[in-house]
């Protein structure tokens, strides 16, 4: 049997990423996950959508895919920007942030990673997708 | 006044900050302008009531780290209270809890901090 899937577009517009959070938050208790649950993947998409929009370079939108399996919600976060490698991206220490010039944001995808059971990125210079994954019995 | 920020009190000599809504980049900005004036002023104490800010993001937090620093340079304090179980887990995290208090309530707050 085909799965659910709920797809949304988001313009590249200031605080869109909460309607993604919004929807999820409507498949979550659809799914019967747990509050801490939904907070986590509400948490990882805005992550993931704040990324695609500052980092993707991407103009126009950002496409987000909710797969609802049996035993997980699967989330993917689409953007058809420029890409990146993730190999150069340092995992961020406190103590190298604070009383030093390091710039103190780039957590997106350590946040990501902790709250969600699963990530995988596939990234090229036609564009990036994060896939994340959230198993309902964790 | 940010619609972000709900209120600012002093009790104690201590600044607290209530905030209410999305903690981005623009509610961490009105946080850290509001505290940079009292740092200003001569305090060096801070509480953020977050009970009304169930949702945050890496960038407004990111600003709470440049508030922390700030406070470091005048042997100052930063504390939260009525966080959210998603927001305490993202300053874990992120490893806030290093450098700054979370509190169950204003009272334990006020009194530890």
């Amino acid at each position: 049997m085909k799965k659910p899937v709920v797809e949304l577009k988001l313009p590249i517009i200031p605080n869109m990423e909460l309607i993604a959070t919004q929807t999820a938050e409507v498949i979550s208790r659809h799914m019967n996950l747990t509050d801490d649950q939904n907070s986590e993947i509400s948490m990882a998409i805005i992550e993931a959508c704040i990324n695609a929009f500052e980092h993707s370079k991407v103009e126009n939108n950002v496409f987000i895919h909710f797969i609802i399996e049996e035993a997980s919600l699967v989330i993917k976060v689409i953007d058809q920007g420029i890409g990146f490698d993730k190999t150069n991206v340092e995992i961020p220490k406190i103590e190298n942030k604070i009383g030093t010039n390091e710039r103190k944001r780039g957590w997106g995808l350590q946040l990501i990673q902790e709250l969600m059971d699963s990530v995988e990125f596939e990234s090229n210079e036609e564009g990036t997708t994060v896939t994340m994954k959230k198993n309902i019995n964790k | 006044m940010s619609s972000f920020i709900t209120s600012i009190k002093e009790n104690n000599s201590i600044i607290i900050i209530e905030t209410n809504g999305y903690l981005n980049n623009t509610g961490g900005e009105a946080i850290s302008e509001i505290v940079y004036e009292k740092i200003d002023q001569g305090h060096t104490k801070f509480l953020i009531n977050m009970g009304n800010t169930k949702i945050v993001n890496s960038i407004g937090v990111s600003i709470l780290i440049e508030i922390i620093e700030k406070l470091q340079s005048v042997d100052g304090k930063l504390g939260y209270y009525n966080l959210a179980p998603i927001v305490s887990k993202t300053f874990t995290i992120m490893g806030l809890t290093k450098y700054s208090t979370l509190f169950e309530s204003e009272e334990l707050a006020v009194n530890e901090i």
